[in-house]
């Protein structure tokens, strides 16, 4: 079938190939814009309303975090005590062996976790009850 | 440049008189595009982008439009680039898919017709162009079906990935307009 043809006068046709001074502007504009609103959204990030407590998959607690308060989880694995500070949620103690759950910087955005593995705790913020 | 205008002007009107005479040739041509990018399309679809927003990909079958746009002129390319979207919804997908398709062609065409129309943009040009006012297209019918506003949220991320993907199938098509020339 001779649909296509490969002709050396290609030069005669209106298709530009080499790039414009207003491609690279455009270009430019469009990725400096994204990247902005990229890092801007990734700024600001939703602050929650509510920390879950789970242990085992399990929600033990909800607890609102507008109220600064000390929360003392007791189990057969362990015991965790977790503090909540002007809407910030951290595990300020706990009788683990590795301590990464005391360690992990404070959380406050929403689908962030702090996770005890030794005692399969999991602290996430979220957004409704 | 005045004497490559009136080439491009002469090669327009044997175009628009040969037109009629290879009415056939050119629905056949036509149908072989819409084919061809239904298969640039299913072959994106095999390979997984696992991104945090949907939405972001290569846009293969715009080669396709890209091609048929240079090549063959506006009315062909909407004729393609819908004829494709109405046959592969209507084998995959359902009527929303097609909603967004249409949205995200339209608003492509459009602004890569106005872009080639503006001769101020090369293939590469005209292809971020269109790729961006896809994905635009695409969120604006989102927001209006969804009606949520937060869907916004992904308009940077899209724009990013339109860009780039852009600029990816503006060389392509480079490549491609460079060797593939349609008899007329």
């Amino acid at each position: 079938m001779k649909v296509y043809e490969n002709n050396k006068g290609e030069a005669k046709l209106n298709d530009k190939r080499k790039a414009t001074k207003q491609d690279v502007i455009m270009i430019l504009l469009l990725l400096i814009v994204s990247i902005i609103g990229i890092l801007i959204l990734y700024c600001n990030k939703e602050p929650g309303k509510y920390v879950d407590i789970m242990v085992d998959g399990k929600t033990v607690t909800t607890l609102p975090l507008e109220d600064d308060t000390e929360y003392a989880l007791k189990q057969k694995l362990g015991n965790n005590v977790i503090r909540i500070t002007d809407g910030r949620v951290a595990v300020v103690s706990a009788d683990c062996p590795d301590k990464i759950c005391v360690n992990h910087s404070p959380i406050k955005n929403v689908g962030e976790t702090i996770i005890c593995l030794p005692h399969k705790v999991v602290v996430e913020i979220k957004q409704d009850k | 440049m005045d004497n490559k205008e009136s080439v491009n002007k002469s090669i327009k009107n044997k175009k628009t008189a040969n037109q009629s005479k290879h009415n056939a040739q050119e629905m056949a041509l036509c149908g072989i595009l819409i084919a061809l990018a239904m298969i640039l399309s299913y072959l994106e679809s095999l390979v997984p982008i696992y991104m945090a927003v949907p939405g972001v990909k290569l846009g293969l079958a715009n080669l396709i439009t890209i091609i048929a746009l240079f090549r063959l002129g506006l009315r062909d390319t909407i004729m393609i680039s819908v004829g494709r979207i109405v046959l592969s919804s209507v084998l995959f997908g359902n009527f929303a898919v097609m909603l967004y398709s249409l949205a995200g062609a339209c608003s492509s065409i459009l602004t890569m017709a106005i872009m080639k129309a503006s001769k101020r943009f090369s293939v590469t040009g005209v292809s971020v162009g269109g790729a961006v006012s896809h994905n635009l297209g695409q969120i604006l019918v989102a927001a209006i079906v969804m009606e949520n506003a937060r869907i916004f949220y992904y308009m940077a991320v899209l724009v990013l990935s339109g860009t780039i993907a852009g600029v990816a199938i503006g060389i392509l098509s480079i490549y491609l307009l460079k060797n593939i020339h349609f008899k007329s």
